[in-house]
């Protein structure tokens, strides 16, 4: 099946192609001028400043963490620009008719036409080109439930108090190399607030997009629910192609008070290099939530793109009876890196967690699972589920698991599952005897290993997902 | 339907099939029979065009088509069925996606319209009825937690969705006690008509009291060292295959 399996793992990214979208940026290298300038263009108060710069100054005596299952050239952060704006967007449309027609033309080869988006009630767009927020849709609608859902630069100007309050109120500005960089160049992304009692009307949703040669982009994500809130918020990337590498460092915060759920879904989708191994994402994010008392947090993500992954998101167990669940599947093709899992941290008593991870590498790709499980001495009664498989298609790839278990509390359960397996030749030949096509044939053999995460999906994502696997994995076969 | 003409295949470097010559006619039931080791699995899976086996010389006719020459799915959309001996499990693909995949991609070669999905489910729940599989089991994962039996008549519920017009059974006894076998044969027996033809490949007599076959051959050494009717098989489970061991040289 080898020879097979070679021949379908090759396919071109889909949304390989660079808008010539003129764009002011900054010119690369990072000092306390360039964090002043990004906080000086975004309009923002004093506090913010002062926030930013002393992450920058935490940020300058951390050094990058080398502990993950990745391997990369060093990268020069010297040598990447900090700031890059649309330049037509200085002045923000009011409407989708003031969009610069070839912005819009970008997002509809990436098969996310705003208009049709729009319309499709249920959905508010909140798009990020670049670094500036430039359409949001549905604003109306959510602000008579009381829901904020705006640019965080927004947040900043106009909701002060909120998000002084809780920006790195989950993840601090030292909390890591990645973390720290972010906190101090933050360029844009969402801030999301579901008032006391309120069920968000509508799944919020957001493209993240990198466009600029050599631009880092550093997008900050808060979501507040407040007290029995519901909230489900989706976030979807893609790339165009590029030759030299792009650093995304990306923080999500999440805090859901006393008795409140966010389901967070992530599809991932970012130029993940040719076939050769060269060029692609570097997406180092910290994503991260508290969970209050009875509340709960789910994290979905599919990821397929990227040349390098490095993400743990991961939930704090902070109040009694609190849930958090992480459902994942992670592809690797070709040459990409992924190094990914979660962390679940019981504190709170009777708090329980889940996590189903999937992870499929073809190619010469290589995946690793990372997962801890740490129940604190407080935390009486807290289970925790952990079910890791992997499935290895050709037999140049690679699988790992690195499961850390802490428990300090007797009373705890806590359960592991790891499996490995291969798409065998068998399968593809049941298949294939049926009629089916080698590539289909790997396609729903994958799908069918994915279905426990991709039912956690909102439906119209996880038709997407599945698509999604099947473009990754064309040419993995035939 | 089917001529093997002087078939020469090997597995692994090893040549399992010794010149082997095979006519067939539309509606006839051709039982194959042998010792361990004579080739019977192997030509089930060389008829499929399975990857490994590898044909040195000889010539397969389908339908007046040369089936050498066709990949493994395109010998299936044009009605080649193999019932497998071991039926592999594919997790997570439930039963009903899989069939309608199937089934789907052999209407297409036929150039029949895709069933809608009433008809198929239609179809697919009768269908499982037939070969006494609670409809639950289409929901299921492809084999998933199936026992032996089940997987067995999750074989012939997929051939008789397919509607194949030649039906290889590869030992689909082995493994199956008395009721499952007359559930298996019962399938079977319903689809046999003047157009279809089948291959059963056994070990055992046992299951040709159930599908009674028009001839049965004796695979021996790679080759059809004898022919008759079903009279030939009752020989063969009084006497062994020893006796025909003059025959192979």
């Amino acid at each position: 099946m080898s020879e097979q399996v070679e021949s379908l793992i090759r396919q071109d990214y889909a949304a390989g192609f660079h808008s010539a979208i003129e764009s002011d940026t900054l010119p690369p290298g990072l000092d306390e001028d360039v964090v002043r300038f990004i906080s000086a263009a975004k309009e923002e108060p004093e506090w913010m400043l002062e926030w930013r710069l002393k992450a920058y100054r935490a940020w300058k005596e951390m050094d990058e963490p080398t502990w993950a299952h990745v391997h990369y050239p060093e990268i020069d952060f010297k040598s990447i620009s900090y700031y890059s704006t649309p330049k037509s967007m200085k002045d923000r449309p009011k409407s989708l008719d003031e969009v610069d027609p070839e912005l819009l033309e970008t997002y509809e080869k990436l098969g996310i036409p705003l208009h049709e988006q729009e319309a499709l009630a249920g959905v508010a767009v909140d798009a990020v080109f670049d670094s500036v927020s430039v359409v949001t849709t549905f604003r109306e609608k959510l602000k008579e439930a009381g829901v904020i859902f705006c640019p965080i630069s927004e947040a900043i100007r106009e909701y002060p108090e909120l998000v002084q309050k809780y920006l790195g109120s989950v993840v601090p500005q030292k909390d890591n190399f990645y973390a720290a960089l972010n906190s101090a160049v933050f360029s844009d992304g969402s801030f999301v607030y579901i008032p006391k009692g309120v069920r968000c009307p509508m799944e919020l949703s957001t493209y993240f997009r990198i466009n600029e040669l050599n631009t880092g982009q550093f997008e900050r994500t808060l979501i507040v629910a407040d007290e029995g809130s519901h909230v489900s918020y989706l976030e979807g990337c893609t790339a165009p192609m590029r030759d030299e590498n792009q650093l995304h460092a990306a923080v999500v915060e999440l805090v859901a008070l006393d008795g409140a759920r966010i389901k967070y879904s992530t599809v991932q989708n970012w130029y993940p290099g040719d076939k050769e191994g060269k060029g692609g994402i570097y997406n180092f994010v910290t994503k991260r939530g508290i969970a209050h008392d009875n509340a709960s947090i789910s994290w979905t993500q599919v990821e397929t793109g990227s040349a390098v992954t490095w993400k743990y998101p991961s939930c704090i167990l902070k109040g009694d009876n609190s849930v958090g669940e992480f459902y994942s599947v992670a592809l690797t093709n070709n040459f990409q890196q992924a190094d990914t899992g979660t962390k679940m941290i019981h504190l709170g008593k009777n708090t329980r967690s889940t996590i189903i991870a999937k992870g499929i590498s073809a190619g010469r790709s290589d995946s690793a699972y990372r997962g801890l499980v740490r129940i604190n001495p407080a935390a009486e009664g807290a289970r925790n589920f952990t079910q890791c498989d992997s499935l290895l298609i050709g037999d140049r790839c690679g699988a790992h698991t690195f499961p850390y278990i802490e428990n300090r509390n007797a009373s705890a359960v806590i359960e592991h599952e790891a499996t490995t397996s291969k798409v065998s030749d068998d399968q593809m030949f049941l298949c294939q005897q049926r009629g089916l096509d080698a590539e289909k044939a790997v396609s729903m053999i994958v799908n069918g290993f994915c279905r426990e995460v991709f039912k956690e999906l909102p439906m119209e994502f996880a038709v997407e997902a599945g698509k999604l696997l099947e473009v990754s994995l064309e040419g993995s076969v035939g | 339907m089917l001529q093997i003409r002087e078939l020469v295949a090997s597995v692994e470097g090893k040549q399992i099939l010794n010149g082997l010559s095979l006519d067939i006619k539309p509606g006839e039931v051709h039982a194959i029979m042998g010792p361990n080791g004579a080739g019977k699995s192997t030509l089930g899976n060389v008829l499929t065009g399975r990857e490994g086996y590898e044909v040195i010389s000889g010539e397969v006719l389908f339908n007046g088509e040369d089936m050498l020459a066709l990949d493994i799915e395109e010998r299936a959309r044009a009605g080649l069925f193999l019932a497998f001996q071991y039926p592999v499990e594919i997790p997570g693909v439930s039963n009903m996606e899989f069939l309608k995949a199937a089934v789907d991609a052999r209407r297409s070669h036929m150039k029949q319209e895709e069933l809608s999905s009433f008809d198929f489910m239609k179809l697919a729940r009768e269908a499982s009825k037939k070969v006494s599989l609670d409809a639950a089991f289409l929901k299921r994962g492809v084999n998933e937690g199936f026992s032996g039996g089940e997987k067995k008549r999750n074989e012939i519920l997929q051939m008789m969705m397919l509607e194949p017009s030649l039906c290889v059974l590869d030992e689909t006894d082995s493994g199956l006690d008395i009721d499952a076998l007359q559930v298996v044969a019962d399938g079977v027996n319903a689809m046999r008509d003047s157009e279809r033809s089948f291959i059963v490949v056994t070990h055992y007599q046992r299951l040709l009291d159930y599908i009674i076959p028009d001839y049965v051959h004796v695979l021996a050494n790679g080759r059809i060292v004898k022919s008759g009717d079903k009279e030939l098989a009752r020989e063969l489970e009084a006497k062994g295959y020893g006796w025909l061991e003059g025959e192979v040289a």
